[in-house]
């Protein structure tokens, strides 16, 4: 393992939700980071971000790390869940507040109809 | 350098899916012009001529997605169009799906 990637995983251990992203949650720099801070933000997750503009090795490391070629990517307890359109498909379908829920971390549950 | 010829980039990505996953439809939109603005749209070496080709929405239906997760999904057409991320493909809006779903 090189020293980036040990540095990837021990942001993803240490942190239960964490968000490779382009930009900040506040000033997402690339659309599809945007979408993915919406979600999240939508459902009141608590979770960590890191900004790959800031740091090339993290930006090409986490595409090695999970031989993923995009950012963003989302980590829940250490493990990959996918980039905007995965995690958007999951969103949609109540998947991912399941996911959640079952890893015991807080997201506003979709209301019953 | 030299063999990126007269095919576009999306007609490439196209005839790769085509070839590899025999597609009931298989759908290859340039967004490019969508992000002509971005600085990783231009910036990025090995983006073909600073001009388009960056983008890509592909939405394929195949036999060969039964059965297989989404992370599977997006990694089998991600790894048949290394080629072309390598060469400057920024960015795949993916959408995988098996006939019936």
């Amino acid at each position: 393992m090189s020293a980036v990637s040990d540095l990837i995983k021990s942001i993803v251990d240490k942190n239960d939700v964490v968000l490779f992203m382009k930009g900040t949650p506040n000033f997402p720099q690339c659309g599809f980071s945007g979408q993915l801070v919406q979600i999240l933000g939508y459902m009141d997750v608590n979770y960590e971000h890191v900004n790959c503009l800031e740091n090339d090795e993290i930006r090409q490391g986490i595409k090695d790390f999970s031989s993923w070629p995009t950012i963003p990517q989302l980590y829940v307890k250490g493990e990959f869940i996918g980039g905007c359109d995965i995690t958007r498909e999951m969103f949609q379908s109540g998947e991912l507040a399941q996911l959640l829920a079952s890893k015991g971390i807080d997201c506003k549950q979709p209301t019953k109809a | 350098m030299s063999e990126q010829a007269e095919i576009s980039v999306g007609d490439a990505i196209k005839a790769k899916l085509q070839e590899a996953l025999n597609p009931i439809s298989l759908e290859v939109i340039d967004d490019s012009h969508k992000h002509s603005g971005h600085a990783h749209a231009v910036m990025r070496p090995g983006t073909a001529k600073g001009q388009g080709g960056t983008h890509f929405q592909v939405k394929v239906v195949s036999e060969a997605f039964k059965g297989k997760s989404r992370i599977d999904r997006h990694r089998t057409i991600n790894s048949l169009l290394q080629k072309q991320f390598d060469d400057g493909v920024h960015a795949l809006v993916i959408d995988a799906k098996a006939p019936g779903e």
